[in-house]
C-alpha cells in the first residue's frame, strides 16, 4: 500500500500527520526530513535555549513525543529532491523514489544570509544546531555580538545576548525596523526597546562586508560609509527564504519572491490533486481575507494549518469517508518576547494600511495599534496588552468589520 | 477533571483564553484568571488543546 508522503518534519509537517491520524486514518505515513534529528520547536532557540536556561533536548516539537503512537515511518537524513506531480511520487536525494497515495509539502523555510557569511563567527539560526552553535560562542564572552536585521529572529538574539551580559550592536539597513510587517513607521518603538535594554542600534546601516582577522575568524562588519564594527560573533537575522527550491522541476506553480513566494495552492491548500501545502511553504488565497495571498512563517499558522491539511490531504485519499474541510480561513498572528516585553501581532497590514492608535501610544510601555483599509480592520500590533490582543484576534476570526474590532477599545 | 496552572510559568499569553474563553481570562491587571476549575467534560478537548497550545506549557490537566 502506497504511504502519504509528508515531506518535512516541520511543525506544519508534524500537525498534519497528527491531524490525519486523529481523522482515523490508519494508513501508511512516511516523513522524510533532511535533517539528522527530528527539527526541533523554534521559538525557544531563540530565548531560552540560546540564553543557556534550557538544554536543547527541551525543545521538542510538541508532536515529536506522539510520532511512535502515530507509527510514521520516520526517515531522517533524507531529503525530498524532486516531486511527480502527475505520478504522485517523490524523490529522495539518496537516489529512491517514493511512490506516494499523496504528498504533502512541509519543507518549511531556511534562512536568508548573505554571500560572505561563511567565516567562523559568523551565524544565522535555525535549527537546533544553528543555536548550539551560536551558544557555544557566546559562552566563550566575545566582546561584542553583532547582529544584522532588526526583524524578530535578530532581535530576539540581541536581547537574549543582552541578558547574558554582552554587548551588543544591531544594525539595521531601514530607517525604521520591521517596515513591511508594521507599515506605517509604527516600527520605530522596537528601535527604542533595544535601546532601552542596552543595544547599540544602528538604522540605516548598511553593511557592506564581513571582515575576517588572520586565522579566518569572524572579526566585524564594515559598513558602506568605511566604518568598522568590531565583533567576534556576527548574527545574520534578515528573514527566511520557503525551502521549494526542489519543486522547481515539478508541474506545480510556485510564486515569484515578488508575490511572496512559495507554492501556490487553492483556498484549501491544495496545489494540486493529491498534493497539499502547509506552513512556511504555503501561499493560499485566505477567505478572511477576501482571497488575498497569504504566505505566513508563524509557529501558530503552522499548527493550525497542519490541523487543516491532514483533513484536506485525507479528502484527497478518499472523499467519500472523509469531507473537504473547504477553504483555510485565519486570522495570522504571533508573539515575540524580547526582554520583559510582549510583542503581538495579530492579522496582516500592508503598506498604505493606516495604523490608527487605539490605547496608550507608541512610546510607552503598553499599547495597541490597528490598521484600517476601508471599512477593515487588517491587523493589530500590542505591545504588553495580550488581553487585548487576544480579544481582536477572536473578533477578527469572525469578521474583519472595523467597527466590530474598534469597539474592543 | 481539574485545570491546574503552573503560575510560576505563566506568561499570561492569552492563547488558552482565545481556545476556551468560559474557563481561561486574562484580565487588564494581565493575569490570568481561572473561571472554572473544574470544567465540563464537554470541554475536554479545548482543554487538550489548551494545555498542548501553551507556549510557557503552563497548563495541565488532572484527572
Amino acid at each position: 500500500m502506497k504511504a502519504l508522503v509528508v515531506a518535512g518534519a516541520s511543525l506544519g509537517g508534524m500537525n498534519t500527520v497528527q491531524s490525519a491520524r486523529s481523522a482515523g486514518y490508519d494508513g501508511p505515513i512516511c516523513l522524510v526530513d533532511p535533517s539528522p534529528v527530528l527539527p526541533h520547536d523554534r521559538p525557544p532557540l531563540t530565548k531560552q535555549v540560546l540564553a543557556g536556561e534550557w538544554e536543547l533536548e527541551r525543545a521538542r516539537q510538541p508532536v515529536a513525543d506522539k510520532l511512535a503512537e502515530f507509527d510514521v515511518d520516520l526517515r531522517l537524513g533524507v531529503a525530498a529532491e524532486s516531486l511527480d506531480v502527475a505520478g504522485l511520487a517523490v524523490g529522495l536525494d539518496d537516489g529512491s523514489r517514493l511512490d506516494a497515495s499523496a504528498v504533502v509539502l512541509a519543507t518549511g523555510s531556511r534562512a536568508r544570509s548573505l554571500p560572505d557569511a561563511t567565516a567562523p563567527g559568523t551565524h544565522t539560526l535555525r535549527t537546533g544546531a544553528d543555536c548550539l552553535a551560536l551558544r557555544g560562542e557566546l559562552d566563550l564572552r566575545p566582546e561584542r555580538v553583532v547582529v544584522i536585521g532588526a526583524g524578530f529572529i535578530g532581535a530576539e538574539v540581541a536581547a537574549t545576548c543582552r541578558s547574558r551580559g554582552l554587548e551588543v550592536t544591531m544594525l539595521e539597513a531601514d530607517e525604521v525596523p520591521l517596515g513591511r510587517v508594521l507599515p506605517g513607521g509604527m516600527g520605530a518603538f522596537m528601535a527604542d526597546l533595544h535601546r532601552s535594554g542596552g543595544v547599540d542600534v544602528r538604522l540605516g546601516a548598511r553593511p557592506e562586508a564581513i571582515l575576517t582577522d588572520d586565522h579566518g575568524h569572524t572579526s566585524g562588519v564594515r559598513l558602506d560609509d568605511g566604518e568598522v564594527v568590531p565583533a567576534r560573533v556576527v548574527v545574520v537575522g534578515i528573514g527566511a527564504v520557503p525551502a521549494v527550491d526542489w519543486l522547481a522541476g515539478s508541474a506545480l506553480s510556485l510564486r515569484s519572491p515578488a508575490e511572496g513566494g512559495g507554492v501556490a495552492t487553492d483556498a484549501t491548500l491544495l496545489a494540486a490533486p493529491g498534493v497539499v501545502a502547509v506552513g512556511d511553504v504555503a501561499s493560499w488565497p485566505n477567505p478572511l481575507f477576501d482571497g488575498e495571498v497569504m504566505r505566513v512563517e508563524h509557529w501558530e499558522n503552522a499548527i493550525d494549518q497542519g490541523a487543516h491539511a491532514g483533513r484536506r490531504v485525507l479528502a484527497e485519499l478518499d472523499p467519500k469517508r472523509w469531507d473537504n474541510p473547504g477553504g483555510f480561513s485565519s486570522v495570522p498572528w504571533f508573539w515575540s518576547d524580547q526582554y520583559d516585553s510582549k510583542i503581538q501581532m495579530v492579522g496582516r497590514a500592508r503598506p498604505g494600511d493606516e495604523p490608527v492608535v487605539v490605547s496608550g501610544a507608541p512610546g510607552e510601555d503598553r499599547f495597541v495599534v490597528l490598521y484600517r483599509r476601508g471599512g477593515w480592520c487588517t491587523a493589530a500590533l500590542g505591545l504588553n496588552r495580550p488581553r487585548d490582543l487576544v480579544r481582536a484576534r477572536m473578533a477578527m476570526s469572525e469578521s474583519l468589520a472595523w467597527d466590530g474590532v474598534a469597539s474592543l477599545f | 477533571m481539574k485545570i491546574v496552572i503552573d503560575y510560576d510559568l505563566c506568561e499570561a499569553n492569552a492563547i488558552c483564553m482565545a481556545i476556551e474563553p468560559s474557563v481561561f481570562e486574562v484580565r487588564e491587571d494581565d493575569n490570568l484568571y481561572i473561571l472554572d476549575e473544574e470544567p465540563p467534560e464537554e470541554l475536554r478537548p479545548k482543554m487538550e488543546e489548551a494545555a498542548r497550545r501553551c507556549p510557557k506549557q503552563a497548563i495541565s490537566i488532572e484527572g
